[in-house]
């Protein structure tokens, strides 16, 4: 195996072994072909949640009228249990993809998610975070970021998260009947976090008038995303000194590609890609000739990502970063010869104790970031006394439940870490007692948990 | 925002799954198929130095190569051998006839000294590793008709590939928190040492967990499993089978063999206690390791990987207060390649031997089945 196919494998994929050539093309051929891995394993969108929302709004409306009613809170537990089965059949449909591969588009859609992030902020939200992604992030991850960014904006999970479902234009048919008014957060978070960046030079006037021009962009529980006329904040906006006239979606969405289209955008979006994939300070190179991809293609995000894997920077020898959580469980799954398939196997409660719940003792629930900028990227906000102590946990305990019996830890090690083993590793493995421990070892090793 | 919602919610299908005995390691088997008598078979990983734990005092040979070792205080057992101060809970035992030794035992197991071949060989037994991964205690299971799943457990974290294969068989883990051995931590410390990030990072992970694994009792280590494989085999189980770890005592063995020596005695004492006199009367428990140490001590005051060694068999149902097999010597000229214990028995012969006595099995299913290539030597006498 040459050096580059390890980076490859660590640096762009969830590890060793690959599953065939991982050079540059090769990865593009990864993210732009047909994705087999969600036919294979199956998530579910927006038309599965909705039917969901239309129990739990009926148990709602139930317990309004008889206030304690009984059969209105046996529908609402069971909106939110279905609510919770999706989830899990999303979370194991992450899982799967990211073991079963081609791991540079599962890597690609894990990025976009987060640069998107959307938190479940109750029990009965849970379904919705995985619907995104599958509707608005997985079928542009090689397409026009303009066209991500629109479906993004138009779905009810992030409509939802980030209160833009409540928003009203203070002087809109509803809003002026209701006496209720605009709420920016949605707007804000646009211009701050999934385009120009904090750093850009909007101001606060920027954000009041895309607030406006959002408005309209609403949830309806039996349909999902509706473009609401009624409150609509009447007359044009002007966003970044352009002007968007008309009330109707068609403004709105004109906006978006706009935004999509800024270079304050290019260059954030391609400093996040630099530093999530390559290095916590990358190489000012490499994010220039992303930025310059992004600009010249007009945001064709295969094109970005071609820039990105095709730059020399990209394929430096140092493993600087950290595998996240995620990153880990895949890649500890990936070690111990588990498939797709496998993961989609199991049943609910050893998924949790393999999956979602060690994750969140290692720093990351699953869904559960602390706001809507999703992960921090450092290394040392993961490798931290209180995750390693939970990697290790992992390591130790959770491949005995799977793998029966446990793998040659030898074996694992030279299957996953190839020319990366180190000889206080190698020489580890030979002295540990037990096999659990050594194989423990191995995924605990810092040469596992970077990349 | 309350970002815990989502695992919550998940946590409580969690808890119910939990419950489930359907995890790991201690392995248990029913009774239909093999009558009353019970056997628990103890892989003590990391290999169990022999000499230190029934020391050969009236060897003139032994305190000349064990000048630190061979000076502790040790107890008498028949006037030639002592038991490790350690062990000194099983003196009552011993004197009951409850407890018995086997020295300079091994498996067909040579030259290597690989802990995981070793007890690769130990679990599955047979003579060189060929045939399919599975172990003996299956294929006992396998050779008996009426057996169920109830009938064998594999109790703890650790694989058992003495309980794997073809028969079923059930396992369950303590709900413990990081079982880490104390050499795991050692290993992991060494492992992390060149990245600074992770060096600073596990060893404070290491001392978060020094709460929950090393630093208890010895009875927060072990009761949990003890008391579980009793429970089982008070009720319909008939064989179990779990590991202890920390044996791999290459340096200030002194210091290093008393915690493992202290989980061992209380094991035995405490499953004695929780079985009753009834069933520890029908009651084998044989501890067995993939091999033993080096006669000499090395630079470091400890051990190092070697050959022959002992096994331990306690329970009512053991002819104990006896040392078993033959005593090779301590010579230079004694030894195996010069350095280690010969083995003068095969240990697979005395569990065999103890297969027969408790269960009735003939000499050809066990030399054909549960230890193919082995020849059982005559009647030993451990059994009852």
């Amino acid at each position: 195996m040459t050096d580059r196919a390890e980076i490859a494998a660590f640096r762009f994929g969830f590890g060793l072994p690959l599953d065939g050539p991982a050079g540059p093309d090769d990865l593009l051929a990864q993210l732009t072909g047909p994705d087999q891995a969600a036919r294979r394993w199956p998530a579910y969108g927006v038309a599965e949640v909705i039917p969901v929302m239309q129990v739990l709004r009926e148990a709602r409306r139930m317990a309004a009228e008889a206030p304690g009613d009984k059969a209105a809170k046996k529908a609402q537990r069971r909106a939110v249990k279905a609510g919770g089965a999706l989830a899990v059949t999303g979370a194991k449909a992450a899982l799967a993809r990211a073991v079963g591969g081609p791991a540079f588009r599962e890597r690609m859609v894990r990025f976009w998610a987060d640069h998107f992030t959307v938190v479940p902020r109750s029990r009965t939200e849970r379904a919705w975070p995985a619907a995104l992604v599958e509707d608005a992030i997985r079928p542009h991850v090689a397409g026009r970021f303009g066209d991500m960014l629109q479906a993004v904006m138009t779905h009810p999970a992030m409509l939802i998260y980030l209160d833009q479902a409540q928003s009203l234009g203070p002087n809109s048919r509803r809003g002026a009947k209701r006496g209720k008014g605009l709420n920016e957060n949605l707007a804000r978070e646009l211009l701050e976090l999934h385009t120009l960046g904090v750093g850009a030079g909007y101001r606060q006037e920027d954000v009041r008038q895309l607030a406006e021009l959002l408005t309209g962009l609403t949830v309806v529980p039996d349909r999902g995303f509706a473009f609401d006329p009624g409150r609509v904040e009447p007359g044009p906006e002007t966003v970044l000194g352009v002007e968007y006239g008309g009330d109707g979606l068609e403004a709105v969405l004109a906006a978006l590609q706009d935004l999509a289209l800024r270079p304050e955008t290019a260059r954030h979006v391609a400093g996040k890609l630099a530093v999530h994939f390559v290095s916590d300070g990358p190489d000012p190179a490499l994010v220039a000739a992303i930025e310059a991809a992004w600009t010249a293609s007009g945001g064709d995000l295969a094109a970005v990502a071609a820039a990105l894997v095709g730059h020399d920077a990209a394929w430096g020898p140092e493993a600087a970063k950290a595998r996240q959580p995620f990153d880990f469980v895949a890649a500890a799954l990936r070690a111990l010869g588990l498939s797709g398939d496998d993961i989609m196997a199991m049943a609910e409660g050893p998924f949790l104790r393999a999956d979602p719940d060690p994750m969140a003792e290692m720093g990351q629930p699953w869904q559960g970031a602390g706001g809507p900028d999703g992960w921090p990227e450092a290394a040392g906000d993961w490798i931290t006394p209180q995750g390693m102590a939970a990697r290790i946990t992992w390591a130790m305990e959770v491949p005995g439940r799977l793998v029966t019996p446990l793998p040659e830890a030898a074996e694992v090690a030279a299957r996953a870490l190839g020319g990366r083993l180190s000889g206080r590793l190698e020489w580890a493995v030979g002295a540990a007692e037990s096999r659990r421990e050594a194989l423990g070892l191995v995924l605990a090793a810092p040469e596992f948990n970077r990349r | 925002m309350d970002r815990r919602h989502f695992l919550r919610g998940l946590g409580g299908a969690a808890c119910s799954a939990a419950a489930h005995p359907l995890m790991t390691t201690m392995s248990f088997a029913e009774g239909a198929g093999l009558g009353d008598n019970r056997l628990v078979v103890v892989i003590l990983r990391g290999a169990m130095d022999g000499l230190d734990v029934v020391q050969p005092r009236g060897d003139g040979s032994f305190a000349h190569a064990r000048p630190g070792l061979a000076l502790a205080p040790a107890l008498d057992l028949d006037g030639f051998f002592q038991l490790h101060a350690g062990l000194s809970g099983l003196m009552p035992l011993w004197q009951a006839g409850e407890l018995g030794l086997v020295h300079a035992t091994s498996t067909p197991y040579r030259d290597k000294r690989s802990h995981f071949d070793g007890q690769d060989l130990l679990e599955a037994g047979t003579a060189d590793g060929a045939g399919g991964r599975d172990g003996w205690l299956n294929r006992l299971l396998q050779a008996v008709p009426g057996v169920t799943a109830e009938t064998a457990y594999a109790v703890g974290r650790e694989g058992m590939l003495i309980l794997s294969g073809a028969a079923p068989t059930r396992s369950w883990a303590p709900d413990q928190r990081l079982a880490l051995s104390g050499q795991g931590r050692l290993l992991l410390d060494h492992v992390a040492h060149d990245d600074a990030l992770f060096r600073e990072a596990v060893g404070e992970a290491l001392v978060l967990t020094e709460g929950q694994a090393g630093s208890g009792t010895v009875g927060d280590e072990v009761d949990g499993l003890v008391d579980f494989t009793a429970e089982r085999l008070r009720g319909a189980a008939r064989i179990a089978s779990f590991s202890l770890t920390g044996w791999d005592t290459h340096k200030g063995q002194e210091k290093a063999l008393r915690r493992p020596l202290e989980r061992l005695g209380r094991v035995v004492t405490r499953m004695k206690g929780q079985l009753g006199p009834e069933v520890w009367g029908r009651t084998v428990l044989l501890a067995m390791t993939e091999f033993g140490r080096t006669l000499r001590e090395n630079g470091s005051g400890g051990t190092d990987h070697g050959t022959g060694g002992a096994m331990l068999a306690a329970g009512g149902a053991v002819r104990g207060g006896r040392v078993l097999g033959l005593w090779p010597g301590l010579t230079e000229a004694d030894l195996y390649a010069r350095r280690d214990l010969m083995p003068t028995s095969d240990l697979r012969d005395w569990a065999a031997q103890a297969l027969a006595g408790l269960y009735g099995l003939d000499r050809a299913v066990l030399e054909g089945a549960v230890f193919p290539g082995l020849r059982m030597a005559a009647e030993r006498g451990l059994i009852l």
